[in-house]
């Protein structure tokens, strides 16, 4: 489904700040993978995911979705197969719309926007069973502005938008960081219930380790713009935390950040 | 005061296309000086050549339109800064906006505009006329606001909340930037053809300063009006434009002079930025927010 070849990514190219941010990484998911990604910061995974999404434009490799060369495709029109959340919950969503609008923007992803009404009786319809498994009561509020929504709130929207139209790629970038331990409970299942009913394929990037495990099939470590750990399906269900940073520290010789080790337990 | 309801509708036009890019797009355009006498140019000079004005009309927005694209364009496809983009449009319309004219003033007196009828009939400063200007601004807010609830409108909208969220929906930001900055700037140009006729004259010096008033009357219009919905938006923008030019009218009979008028709109633009911000009225806007966002069973 998502083929990565050898892509490299390089920040302030020919300045004393030059980075190398991706160092020839390859990566392959196959329909239905929902692959978790964890490493240190600086490590590129949030540059992995915004390679992938079209907002930064990769130096060399290439990028397939569903067989298709998307390397030099532009962002906007590589959402038409990747769809993202992110770690800010205001960032998915837009504030001064409503509930319904916002929806509408979604619904409409990957389509032609004509001069036909966003919001009609027909599709509000839709957009009440689908808001009514977010459990939130948004179902009730459609003509509500979203900024007025609490964070763990937002992000369930984001995520729901994400997912709506079936997208080829989901990438989740830390979508539960910003938000307080219950919400991010919240989204985590809610993350889990909508991979599985639609059987997304997904790429999440997180910080917290014992989610990186419990979710998804397969998991990746990433260091310094390099995968250097692959966890399979078959080992990803009896790896625990302390195997992985014990694993890190030993392909590395260096020590995850405290943060990660915190919130491993 | 019948004048300033008279001139408060025409450039309620004016007025609902600043509120596309400076509230809608988040697009500060300084085009608007330029365009506004662009399409005053093209209307006088071709009614003057004995094209109906209806015709005269329409050709103004389009080449209104056409200079809200270059803005676009300058600011998406060279990375101009939105208000240097403006600026540059604005300083090159002067010399195009001469050469439509090919003088500094085009008098409209003997020829037949749209308002001969009116003035005809002897209705002109009267009620009827009021009425009739209020017609026109009431179809332009009602288009404009029917366009905002399009696929295409809430996308646009969607690009001056939030472009990254935009992007990531995607929508093609660039394209509705400049799509945006067209209508605007067509708007701005068809008032400005309104505008001559009304007038009698197009002068290229009628734009000057043009998008301080437009800036004025909307961002008046919505602290009075607010902007919560999109229609109670547009119909405040509208209304802004005649509390504006209210206001002009009561400063010219308290005795100061044309001159003095955009002085007084400067003033009147840093009132209206300012008030709203100090922390009395911030506090209690804060509290409502939150109550109403409570209430509605959100969290602010």
């Amino acid at each position: 489904m998502l083929e990565l070849t050898s892509i490299t990514k390089r920040f302030f190219p020919d300045t004393v700040n030059e980075r190398l941010a991706l160092k020839g990484l390859s990566l392959k998911l196959d329909e239905g993978d929902f692959v978790t990604v964890i490493g240190s910061n600086g490590a590129g995974k949030s540059t992995l995911l915004n390679c992938i999404a079209g907002r930064y434009p990769v130096d060399t490799g290439q990028i397939r979705i569903d067989g298709k060369d998307v390397t030099r495709v532009p962002e906007h029109r590589r959402a038409k197969y990747v769809a993202r959340v992110f770690q800010d919950p205001m960032a998915g969503t837009a504030p001064r719309m409503t509930i319904e609008e916002n929806l509408a923007i979604a619904f409409a992803r990957g389509r032609r926007r004509g001069l036909g009404l966003a919001v009609t009786d027909r599709n509000r319809a839709t957009f009440r069973q689908a808001l009514k498994k977010l459990d939130l009561g948004l179902e009730r509020r459609l003509a509500m502005r979203v900024g007025m929504l609490s964070g763990g709130q937002r992000q369930a929207l984001s995520l729901l938008m994400a997912a709506y139209e079936r997208p080829d790629i989901l990438l989740l970038d830390e979508h539960t960081a910003a938000l307080d331990p219950s919400r991010a409970e919240l989204i985590t299942k809610l993350t889990k219930d909508l991979v599985e009913e639609h059987g997304l394929t997904a790429l999440m990037v997180t910080h917290n380790m014992q989610q990186a495990i419990d979710l998804g099939n397969r998991l990746i470590m990433m260091h310094e713009g390099e995968i250097i750990l692959e966890v399979g399906e078959e080992e990803k269900r009896h790896v625990t935390a302390e195997q992985l940073a014990e694993a890190f520290s030993r392909t590395r010789g260096a020590q995850l950040s405290d943060r990660t080790l915190l919130e491993a337990d | 005061m019948i004048i300033a309801l008279e001139l408060g509708l025409l450039f309620a036009v004016m007025s609902i296309g600043v509120y596309l890019t400076y509230r809608v797009l988040d697009f500060p355009d300084l085009t608007v000086d330029g365009s506004f006498t662009t399409g005053a140019a093209v209307a006088a000079v071709m009614i003057v050549g004995g094209i109906n004005p209806w015709v005269a009309v329409a050709c103004a927005f389009v080449a209104g339109a056409l200079a809200g694209v270059v803005t676009g364009a300058l600011h998406v496809f060279a990375g101009i800064n939105p208000l240097l983009s403006g600026i540059l449009t604005q300083i090159a319309l002067y010399s195009i906006n001469l050469r439509i004219m090919g003088k500094a003033n085009v008098p409209l007196l003997r020829s037949e505009t749209l308002f001969t009828p009116l003035r005809e009939a002897g209705v002109m400063g009267s009620w009827i006329s009021v009425g009739a200007f209020a017609l026109v601004a009431a179809v332009v807010g009602l288009l404009v606001y029917l366009f905002l609830g399009t696929q295409y409108g809430v996308a646009l909208r969607a690009t001056g909340d939030n472009e990254d969220m935009a992007k990531a929906q995607g929508i093609n930001t660039g394209q509705m930037k400049i799509v945006g900055l067209a209508l605007s700037n067509g708007l701005v140009a068809l008032c400005g053809a309104l505008m001559a006729q009304y007038n009698g004259y197009a002068d290229i010096s009628m734009g000057i300063g043009l998008i301080v008033a437009g800036l004025a009357s909307v961002i008046v219009g919505q602290a009075i009006f607010g902007m919560t919905a999109v229609w109670q938006a547009v119909l405040a923008a509208a209304l802004g434009s005649v509390i504006y030019r209210g206001i002009i009218q009561a400063a010219l009979q308290a005795g100061l002079n044309v001159n003095d008028m955009k002085l007084i709109s400067a003033v009147l633009v840093v009132l209206a930025l300012t008030i709203p911000a100090l922390s009395p009225m911030k506090r209690w806007r804060r509290r409502r927010w939150k109550a109403q966002a409570v209430a509605q069973g959100g969290a602010a």
